[in-house]
């Protein structure tokens, strides 16, 4: 089955203001950069985004906050980001804060058909307030819920034209559980190639998952934090 | 001579034990992978979904795709694996990571842990905190003794938010090695030069003081 589509125009296709979108990703790396320069071209606003942080002030779901078109951030970490944090502290932008475990444990059961399940993360901190609390093997829970998207948007190193996706190193993170748990999962890929030319065994995230695949036009990559060792 | 950061994260590293998984905060906690004892072995794993976390990489060597859970460039060992976010946080529910050292604001004396938000400031998150802290058999504290306000850290209640209840067995400051046992504080060591006296004066929670303290060692 054909998912390629034309170019990221093509790919964003339907979405509309007030959507719930999930946007792959760990700080910088592995982001779904050319979507994401093409949703704030698209100036779609009132937009719930998903993600586990929510970009820099000038690269990332940060260009998002800079066109006022988030409504809600649902993440794990928010800092690093000036204008997120004049939003949030103004009440322009509602802000869901949930540990990362359960972030990404929220996002596979949505994509795998679970509704709900008990983690120990949170238990007697403010994230467990309103939640229901169950003892398995002499140990509190909390019941925490799935997440689904509109539209999920990843990034890939490699994909081809049946949507199978392989990630480099640490830019996996989130994608692949994002991908299944998206109505509608768009993949952004660095190199897009004929059916049949990856190895089946190598594959991270399988077709299925994915609806519409194209490659991006340009990858900066910025490097957050550049840490290195002085050459010997 | 109370210790600095470098001593504090010196310490720690004589926790390891050969053949461990071992997940490293950020801050003090992450220099502890300078100090890993002759003969032991321990892999880092760092939670956006690595194992066989190495150093940073030679100048001209950094890839934008291969960073640690603070964001920074970094390399991998021979022997590394990459995975996703749900894989890497079903390895520290599950218990398969044998060692978390993280920082902390507070700790209290039935292992509370408050270390991600204060009221009134902006709030970053917990990011990956309070998934380590639920789970972690085995949680070491590396901070401070006290805050910058001169206020001790050690205490009865924690006062901030907290990120996990009941769940840090050992702290480890500029000042001591303290055990977390039956709702108090033990003092186990004392850094070199320092008196008990001084320890019990920066500590505000309940502390179970035996009649001899060892001072740390260090090779």
């Amino acid at each position: 089955m054909n998912k390629v589509v034309k170019n990221v125009e093509e790919a964003l296709v339907g979405i509309q203001d007030g959507m719930t979108l999930m946007l792959g990703g760990f700080g910088l790396c592995g982001i779904p950069e050319n979507s994401i320069g093409q949703l704030v071209k698209l100036g779609t606003k009132n937009l719930t985004c998903i993600s586990n942080n929510a970009g820099v002030d000038d690269f990332g779901i940060g260009l998002m906050l800079q066109a006022k078109q988030v409504k809600k951030m649902i993440s794990s970490y928010v800092g690093e980001n000036d204008e997120f944090e004049r939003q949030m502290l103004s009440g322009e932008l509602e802000v869901d804060l949930i540990p990362q475990g359960s972030l990404a444990e929220r996002c596979r059961a949505g994509g795998a058909g679970i509704p709900a399940f008990f983690t120990p993360a949170g238990y007697g901190t403010e994230v467990a307030e309103g939640k229901e609390v169950r003892v398995f093997n002499g140990k509190p829970h909390i019941l925490e819920s799935a997440l689904t998207a509109d539209f999920a948007i990843v990034k890939a190193w490699k994909g081809d034209t049946e949507g199978n996706l392989i990630f480099k190193a640490a830019a996996r993170n989130f994608n692949p559980m994002m991908a299944m748990a998206g109505k509608i999962t768009v993949a952004e890929v660095e190199e897009l190639v004929p059916a049949g030319t990856l190895d089946p065994n190598q594959i991270h995230t399988p077709g299925i998952f994915v609806q519409r695949i194209f490659q991006g036009e340009r990858f900066e990559k910025r490097i957050e934090q550049r840490t290195v060792r002085k050459n010997a | 001579m109370a210790l600095d950061k470098n001593g504090i994260a010196q310490r720690i590293a004589q926790e390891l034990k050969n053949g461990w998984y071992v997940n490293l905060g950020i801050g003090i906690p992450t220099l502890v992978a300078n100090y890993i004892p002759h003969g032991i072995e321990v892999e880092f794993q760092s939670e956006n979904g690595i194992l066989g976390m190495g150093p940073f990489p030679f100048e001209g060597e950094e890839d934008a795709d291969l960073i640690n859970a603070g964001k920074q460039t970094i390399t991998t060992v021979p022997g590394a694996s990459f995975f996703d976010s749900a894989t890497s946080f079903a390895m520290i529910r599950g218990q398969h990571v044998q060692l978390t050292v993280l920082g902390a604001m507070e700790v209290s004396q039935n292992g509370d842990i408050a270390n991600w938000k204060i009221p009134g400031k902006m709030v970053k998150g917990m990011g990956g905190a309070m998934d380590l802290v639920a789970s972690a058999e085995n949680i070491i504290v590396a901070m401070m003794h006290s805050n910058k306000a001169g206020e001790s850290k050690i205490l009865k209640e924690c006062t901030l938010p907290l990120t996990g209840v009941g769940c840090v067995k050992k702290v480890v400051t500029e000042l001591a090695v303290l055990e977390i046992k039956d709702g108090k504080f033990h003092l186990i060591e004392r850094a070199p030069g320092v008196s008990v006296e001084e320890i019990i004066s920066k500590t505000e929670g309940d502390l179970v003081v035996p009649d001899v303290v060892p001072e740390m060692h260090f090779d």
